[in-house]
């Protein structure tokens, strides 16, 4: 073994595997070694990331669980506990795009209720190549098959996200899965291992060769050798996850549980060792009884089996038959396998023989932490340089405007999402297609908003401005319903850790996002980082995914996206400045993705989250909408499309930009803005509570008609205003605004 | 009135149904797939989801569910029973009502709010006493497998026999092509037995029970059944 570096296979360098000899004290046998190999990955120890991720904020009054357990909790009020986490699958969905996907919305639903929790909700952030590629076309469609046919199936509705496309991700997708539940707080249990001499049990599915070195696996570059390794992804069974997720949350209700874990990544190795090392205990089991459902298994193959649809158990002591007979109930398995121990060891014997023996801890917490060399890109002073002010004036705003929200990343995702159901479990206020989904809590008049957000070319091309956009783009969607932002769970993709400029992109993101959550008073309660995004040559856009929730207190408040009645009031929320750099605008109509990324006030930011939360509160708005890729135009295209109805407006020299030139005015990306309508008969009202929270507010004109028409009039600033034509009037048809909206997917996936 | 939901295992909207039945006002309890009586209830419905993880063909297992028995008789009696989505497969696969689902025409899962007219009277049914015949009602659809098939002198018979009770249609209560999400013949949405006590139809009257979820005409199914009930059970047909 050490004449052939076998650990080298695994993933494991020289120094590593030095390590691992200092901290046994000897060497390794082969099943130790792979056990260190998979929770040494990245995937498993965050060993290139944990250095930077420890700035993150992650403390707050309304935090009961922060990062290092399945998921984080936050407490929403009346006694409720809402549970989410992110994370990604994107190299299986790579290799295997339904199998990939379908196995990520499983190990995400699993982490929730591994926790005690009800899921409630997932979300989707979908990254692909451009639509134009056949490749890209059979990714998109396996991918989303993959989360319809499981998540369907387990029954959780699928009310949200996003999905972006661009040439980076064509040869590496993005599959980040996000999922949110709900418990008591009394329920919430954790992946401890307690109590001396208590039982250890495997329950749920048995145990195959499938996924064996998965995390390994989605730690490395995906090279055409890795993409061989189709055995490293797992296969999904929704059927027996729903089995398993009514199973749990019996024993939960009937009082068995002490502490669970779900089995994911790196499988039995994973779960052993951390609810070991968070018990401060070791366990000791005997692989000849976990159940298999192949024949000849070694047990370095059952300790990397990567099997879906299992949870390691210590249950309450005496409860162990309960626990079965729930199990076999919902036709399951529950085995006893082991006991909790004093030593602080994960020992393993097979037919009455060690065949292993580790410290827990140092599987689990004594991964190394390296601090990877990181430095600026030169790419990003010359892209950042680009001169917006060159940009030809658009003669045609209206054209513009429908090639805007008919390039596939602005457009309709209805083609994903009429795929999902998203409406079991008979709690989706807000479904997918607005700013933030809400949910309403069961046995309560409260309802959490979610929104998953990133902007990658804004985090191309200024990564930690960009990951703070994320951030606040994010509190502005799940505040535009009506609720307050309330705390952030996040998926970092990014490129090959050890080129500087990868990770230099990402210590910037973690910069930004840590700036952006704690002047929100969002802290991060989990999420995952995935590296190595990249397939030998080109990386992909470095992506921090902000899984975002808020919480509302009367669900019976909150506030659609859509313009909802004739003779409404539209106004803007924000000031417009001329900022078309970076910009949706910029790439789709000049085809240039480049200049400054948009300036962030994140003080406005709060200022217009909270403006947002009591006007839904006081019943002042009767639509919101945040406005962001594509700036003004494409928010009012939006509510315009959604309420089937049209508005006309008119920005005057006093029309809250300063007096830009129409395009600019009508595209720019400047953060802190929404778009509201209200009735006149709160105008007053609400100009003073704007007033009182220092958010500009400028009256635009009126919900109306089947047009969608802006007038630009006087003469201020540029004085791009004189005169007539179409660069000075958007005029475009809400139907025409709709076909080009909904057509434009469903027409790239017949190409 | 007392709704008993009954569970298989891949059931997924058992807990809807109870969510919708009770924002009605009346009692929704759960029966499990194994029980073998379903004695105590005036209404029994089979729930939406995928039952056995519909891997072999939708409800292809479900309908040998020790239950199944229970159920069967409880229908010869005449007493009310609803199947919804994969509680209609579950129906069919058991021989309670004529026809089998095929996969959807475009071999895609659904999920939208579709628009179904009434195609029977009032009394036809248990379920449609607060429908009237014609009208155009909005509930959800959620399916893989929605597209329903049978033999051309069944449909006949069920044709003539009033047997159809929801049919997909357009806003204007027309039965275009393009109103028809699945493929089925006849744009069938929803199917009775010749008695009239046992539906079972694709859309999911539970997710429309409430304003707040975007739509009450679901609600109608779930109050007819309460007024049938309290009426004394009457069937006319």
């Amino acid at each position: 073994m050490k004449e052939d570096r076998v650990w080298q296979t695994m993933g494991l360098s020289d120094e590593e595997y030095e390590r691992i000899r200092e901290l046994l004290g000897r060497d390794p046998n082969y099943v130790e070694l792979g056990m260190f190999s998979v929770m040494w990955s990245e995937h498993c120890s965050y060993k290139n990331t944990r250095a930077v991720l420890r700035g993150l904020p992650t403390q707050g009054p309304q935090v009961l669980q922060g990062p290092g357990e399945n998921a984080g909790i936050v407490d929403v009020g009346d006694g409720l506990a809402v549970v989410f986490k992110i994370e990604s699958h994107n190299h299986p969905s790579a290799v295997e795009p339904y199998q990939g996907a379908a196995t990520g919305v499983g190990g995400i639903i699993r982490d929730i209720f591994t926790m005690g929790a009800r899921p409630i909700a997932s979300l989707d952030s979908l990254w692909l190549g451009d639509l134009s590629s056949p490749r890209a076309r059979r990714l998109f469609s396996g991918i989303v098959a993959g989360i319809s046919g499981y998540g369907n199936a387990v029954g959780i509705p699928t009310v949200g996200g996003q999905t972006v496309f661009h040439a980076s991700y064509e040869s590496n997708p993005l599959v980040n899965a996000m999922c949110v539940g709900v418990m008591r707080h009394e329920d919430i249990k954790r992946g401890a291992a307690t109590g001396i001499g208590n039982s250890v049990m495997v329950i749920g599915s048995t145990t195959g060769r499938d996924g064996i070195h998965g995390a390994t696996f989605a730690s490395a570059d995906l090279t055409d050798e890795a993409i061989e390794r189709k055995s490293a992804v797992q296969v999904g069974d929704p059927f027996r996850e729903k089995l398993l997720l009514e199973a749990c949350l019996e024993l939960v209700a009937r009082g068995c549980v002490l502490g669970i874990q779900d089995m994911g990544a790196a499988g039995l190795t994973c779960s052993s060792c951390e609810m070991a090392s968070r018990g401060g205990t070791g366990m000791i089991i005997d692989l000849d009884r976990v159940p298999r459902r192949e024949t000849g298994m070694t047990p370095y193959e059952v300790m990397l089996s990567e099997s879906q649809e299992r949870m390691l158990l210590v249950p309450v002591p005496g409860r162990e038959k309960e626990v079965r007979e729930v199990l076999v109930k919902w036709g399951l398995e529950a085995v006893v396998v082991g006991e909790v121990t004093a030593d602080g060891m994960v020992t393993l014997t097979e037919g009455g023989a060690v065949v292993a023996q580790v410290p827990a801890k140092a599987l689990a917490d004594d991964a190394p932490v390296y601090h990877r060399e990181s430095s600026k890109p030169g790419y990003v002073e010359r892209l950042a340089a680009f001169d917006t002010t060159g940009v030809p004036a658009c003669t045609d705003l209206g054209g513009a405007l429908l090639r805007l929200i008919g390039s596939p990343s602005v457009a309709s995702k209805r083609w994903i999402w009429e795929q999902y159901d998203h409406q079991v479990g008979a709690g989706t206020v807000i479904g997918p297609g607005s700013d933030a989904a809400v949910v309403r809590l069961p046995g309560s008049k409260r309802g959490v908003a979610l929104s998953t957000d990133c902007n990658s070319r804004y985090c191309y091309l200024n990564p930690r401005l960009g990951a703070a956009h994320a951030v606040a783009e994010g509190a502005r969607n799940v505040a535009c319903t009506g609720a307050r932002p309330l705390a952030v769970t996040n998926c970092q993709n990014f490129g090959n850790p050890y080129k500087p400029e990868v990770f230099w992109q990402f210590r910037e993101a973690i910069t930004g996002m840590s700036e952006a959550c704690r002047a929100l008073g969002t802290p991060v309660t989990g999420g995952n980082v995935s590296l190595a995004n990249e397939d030998g040559e080109t990386a992909i856009r470095p992506t921090p995914v902000i899984g975002m929730v808020g919480v509302m207190d009367d669900v019976g408040l909150r506030v659609p996206m859509g313009f909802a009645a004739e003779g409404d009031i539209v106004m803007v929320l924000g000031a417009t400045r001329d900022e078309i750099g970076a910009s949706e605008y910029l790439a789709v109509v000049h085809g240039v993705e480049a200049g400054q990324v948009p300036a962030l006030d994140l003080e406005a930011e709060g200022r217009l989250c909270r403006l947002l939360a009591t006007a839904a509160r006081d019943g002042l708005v009767r639509s919101a909408h945040d406005i962001s890729e594509g700036g003004l135009a494409v928010a009012l295209a939006e509510c315009a499309i959604a309420g089937s109805i049209g508005a006309t407006l008119r920005i005057g020299s006093d029309g809250g930009d300063g007096g830009l030139a129409p395009d600019r005015s009508l595209f720019s990306e400047s953060a802190a803005r929404a778009v509201v309508t209200l009735e006149q008969s709160r105008l007053d009202e609400f100009l003073a509570l704007a007033a009182g929270s220092s958010v500009p507010a400028t009256t635009l004109g009126r919900v109306g008609g089947d047009r969608l028409c802006v007038e630009f009039v006087g003469a201020a600033g540029t004085g791009m205003r004189a005169g007539a034509g179409a660069w000075r009037r958007l005029d475009v048809g809400v139907d025409a605004l709709r076909a080009a909206y909904e057509e434009a997917i469903p027409c790239a996936m017949q190409g | 009135m007392k709704l008993g939901i009954v569970v298989f295992p891949g059931s997924n909207c058992d807990r809807d149904v109870q969510t919708a039945a009770r924002a009605a006002g009346y009692d929704a309890d759960f029966i499990w797939h194994t029980d073998t009586s379903v004695d105590g209830f005036d209404c029994l419905a089979l729930p939406g989801g995928f039952s056995y993880g519909d891997y072999l063909r939708t409800a292809a297992i479900a309908r040998f569910s020790p239950v199944m028995e229970a159920v069967a008789r409880y229908a010869a009696l005449g007493r009310p029973v609803i199947g919804i989505c994969n509680g209609f497969q579950v129906l069919l696969e058991a021989g309670l009502l004529p026809g089998a689902m095929l996969r959807n025409t475009s071999c895609k899962f659904v999920c939208k709010p579709q628009r179904v007219r009434v195609e029977v009277a009032s009394a036809r049914t248990p379920f449609t006493l607060k429908l009237r015949p014609g009208q155009v009602i909005t509930l959800p659809i959620a399916h893989g497998e929605g597209n329903y098939y049978v033999d051309s002198e069944t449909l006949e018979q069920l044709e003539l026999g009033g047997q159809v009770v929801f049919r997909y249609c357009d806003e204007s209560g027309e039965l275009t092509a393009g109103s028809c999400p699945n493929g089925s013949l006849g744009n069938i949405a929803g199917i009775c037995n010749k008695a009239g006590n046992v539906l079972g139809m694709m859309p999911h009257p539970e997710r429309a029970a409430e304003d707040i979820l975007g739509g009450a005409d679901g609600r109608l199914l779930f109050d007819s059944v309460a007024q049938w009930v309290q009426g004394g059970g009457r069937i006319v047909g």
